[in-house]
């Protein structure tokens, strides 16, 4: 329990963290745009919503530093985001709320089919060190080092452009209604194909290096030597002590890495006009639409704190010692 | 590839320098390198030596590319959209500029930003780091907090934000925000190695003789470290240089200052996917997965040379055979015992 509750300490410390990096950005950096965007609009922005962009911004410069803190927080606890300029006059919330399942939907489904097939990868190549399989790892590193957008660039020029296989843009057919028929989720899945099949691709590297650097340290312990000496199976030995005790440090680095991810597979959305919380991050850049980008900073923080939870509950249950009393 | 032969002398040479073998078999790399002095021995390390030639020559791309480019990389031309031939070798924008000129001339720009944010972020991860896991208690508690906070937080939409605010972003700039936000990598690694490194013999000898704690840090922790500091600066570089690339393919930075993401944000904006022009977006992909290949290699190097369980990668699966070694876990193959045992 001990292990949980340290645990979840620290993920409400990053969650303050988040938020108060959040608050603190637009006013400790120089420059003044959101009240320039504020009268732009003058006369468009109800009372109420310009009340809350000042707030969020910290605009009102009568209010001490710690008041505006504390409104900050008390909005950001109603879940206010304030208003967005580019999609005016649309709440952050409800463009975050549209965006995100999308998101979810490719980058997470993309991240564990990456993370399963490369850890089952490594897991061969480690154990079958020193033969062909090695050859595999310059190949991956390759590819690791290629930023994914430019990947997902080379997949459209090849993949649609020019063999005209799958859809360069978009995430499902325009002259289809949203609804949970086969048809539509036919075409969800047909034109999310490729914007996962890159992110699967550049990110499965860092999975099959790691979990093959594991498998070779932890394939000299004792106790694996012991295993086969006891005459178990090459695969019991395999999965059963090599892979299950090298996993380990392979689950706590997805937790570590998935910003990182999340960071690369953002920039994918853009590059193909999918339209996640990456291709609005892109608009909200390029419109100087401040409460929507931080807007959607938060969320993605939070998601990565939600996945590191889920990744911690695997760690506990794949590590006996976590769970450990005292 | 061939044989990996930093393994094998390394304790063999001290144990019994008369039996190296004569025979030959092996060809004679190991015995030419056996004669240079022991600390290069990094430096015999093929993957090491690979990426560190890549990386010199991008060095040297960096510094004398804006005088070799043939052409000014912003002139107009009426060449608009050439494939590639003789006068422009990668091919012209929709402008009629010259992509090769782009590409020589941006690259200074992408390896100032990656080593100038590669060295202030691994200067805040060692200070941090080495901190935390030297002091302990409940300075390191708060430390590891901080540098576990940063690296659960998305670096990259946190640079965007960041950048995104600021009103004008110069290549400085952008290289200290990427600093800021990415060194708890680092940091962390940095923590755990001092934390075993502080109990031992010669730190504590070093405590008993009434060493001031600074001095001991330097003298004593500091260059135990040098390994994984020298790592960790690499992945922070390769980083760094992924994430300027990304910045300014999505717009955010100077457009004005030429980087290879800026060459890839103009062909994306400008529809060269769709307009078949691949030269365009080609070269400067190639270059920074070329970039990014040599420093992931020379961190393979520096793995290996930290980690000898990981040089058999070295020994490719057919000198394996021919010496009829099965590899299997649970051992790790020392080429000349095995060879030597068959002799």
């Amino acid at each position: 329990m001990r292990f949980f509750l340290r645990r979840f300490m620290f993920y409400v410390i990053t969650f303050w963290a988040a938020v108060t990096i959040n608050f603190l950005i637009p006013r400790l950096l120089p420059g003044d745009p959101v009240s320039a965007l504020i009268a732009k609009n003058q006369g468009r922005i109800s009372p109420d919503a310009t009340e809350a962009l000042r707030a969020l911004f910290g605009l009102d410069q009568d209010v001490s530093l710690w008041q505006q803190y504390l409104d900050y927080w008390g909005l950001i606890l109603h879940g206010e985001l304030g208003i967005s300029f580019t999609y005016f006059p649309t709440p952050v919330t409800e463009v975050i709320q549209q965006a995100l399942p999308w998101t979810i939907g490719l980058v997470g489904i993309a991240t564990i089919i990456s993370f399963t097939i490369g850890t089952l990868i490594g897991t061969g190549i480690g154990w079958r060190r020193g033969t062909w399989a090695d050859s595999l790892l310059p190949i991956s590193t390759f590819f690791s080092s290629v930023p994914y957008f430019w990947l997902a660039l080379i997949a459209i020029s090849l993949f649609s452009v020019t063999l005209g296989w799958f859809p360069a843009s978009g995430s499902y057919d325009r002259s289809l209604i949203p609804t949970w028929s086969w048809e539509f989720v036919g075409s969800v899945i047909y034109y999310g194909f490729l914007p996962a099949m890159t992110i699967v691709i550049s990110s499965i590297a860092g999975w099959i290096l790691g979990m093959r650097n594991m498998m070779v340290t932890v394939s000299s312990e004792d106790y694996v030597t012991v295993a086969q000496a006891k005459g178990l199976s090459e695969r019991a030995v395999m999965f059963g002590y090599a892979a299950r005790n090298a996993v380990l440090p392979q689950v706590s680095s997805f937790a570590l890495s998935l910003g990182f991810i999340v960071g690369g597979t953002l920039v994918m959305e853009i590059v193909f006009s999918y339209q996640g919380i990456g291709y609005f991050l892109f608009t909200a850049v390029a419109a100087k639409d401040y409460p929507l980008m931080q807007g959607i900073f938060l969320v993605i923080t939070l998601a990565v704190l939600f996945a590191n939870i889920v990744a911690d509950f695997v760690y506990g249950v794949l590590d006996p010692r976590t769970r450990q009393e005292g | 590839m061939t044989i990996d032969t930093s393994i094998v002398e390394e304790g063999e040479e001290l144990a019994r320098p008369s039996q190296a073998p004569e025979t030959g078999v092996v060809s004679s790399a190991p015995r030419r390198s056996s004669r240079e002095p022991r600390k290069f021995l990094f430096l015999r390390n093929s993957k090491a030596i690979a990426g560190m030639v890549i990386l010199a020559f991008f060095f040297l791309i960096a510094i004398i590319g804006p005088w070799i480019a043939p052409y000014d990389p912003s002139a107009r031309s009426d060449d608009i959209l050439q494939p590639p031939s003789w006068e422009h070798w990668f091919g012209t924008t929709h402008l009629g500029q010259d992509v090769f000129s782009q590409i020589l001339v941006g690259t200074r720009g992408v390896i100032v930003v990656g080593f100038v944010a590669g060295i202030v972020a691994t200067t805040i991860g060692v200070i941090i780091g080495v901190t935390a896991g030297y002091v302990g208690g409940l300075g390191d508690e708060t430390l590891s907090v901080i540098a576990n906070v940063f690296l659960v937080i998305p670096q990259l939409p946190l640079i965007i934000l960041i950048a995104g605010q600021l009103p004008t972003v110069g290549g400085v700039t952008v290289a200290l925000v990427i600093a800021i936000t990415g060194w708890a990598w680092g940091a962390r690694v940095l923590r755990a190695q001092t934390l075993s490194l502080r109990r031992r013999d010669f730190v504590e000898a070093a405590r008993a003789s009434g060493e001031r704690t600074w001095r001991i840090i330097t003298a004593e922790i500091l260059p135990n470290l040098t390994a994984i500091i020298a790592a960790g600066f690499v992945g922070t570089v390769a980083f760094a240089v992924l994430s300027l690339i990304t910045l300014s393919f999505i717009g955010i930075g100077n457009t004005g200052e030429w980087n290879w993401g800026t060459v890839l944000y103009q062909a994306q904006s400008q529809l060269a996917l769709q307009r078949g022009a691949w030269w365009w977006f080609v070269p400067a992909g190639l270059c920074i997965a070329l970039l990014g290949m040599s420093l992931t290699l020379i961190n393979f190097g520096i793995d290996e040379f930290v980690n000898p369980r990981l040089r058999s990668t070295g020994l490719n699966a057919k000198s394996l055979r021919k010496r009829g070694i099965r590899p299997r876990i649970g051992f790790t193959p020392v080429v000349y015992e095995a060879k030597e045992d068959r002799a």
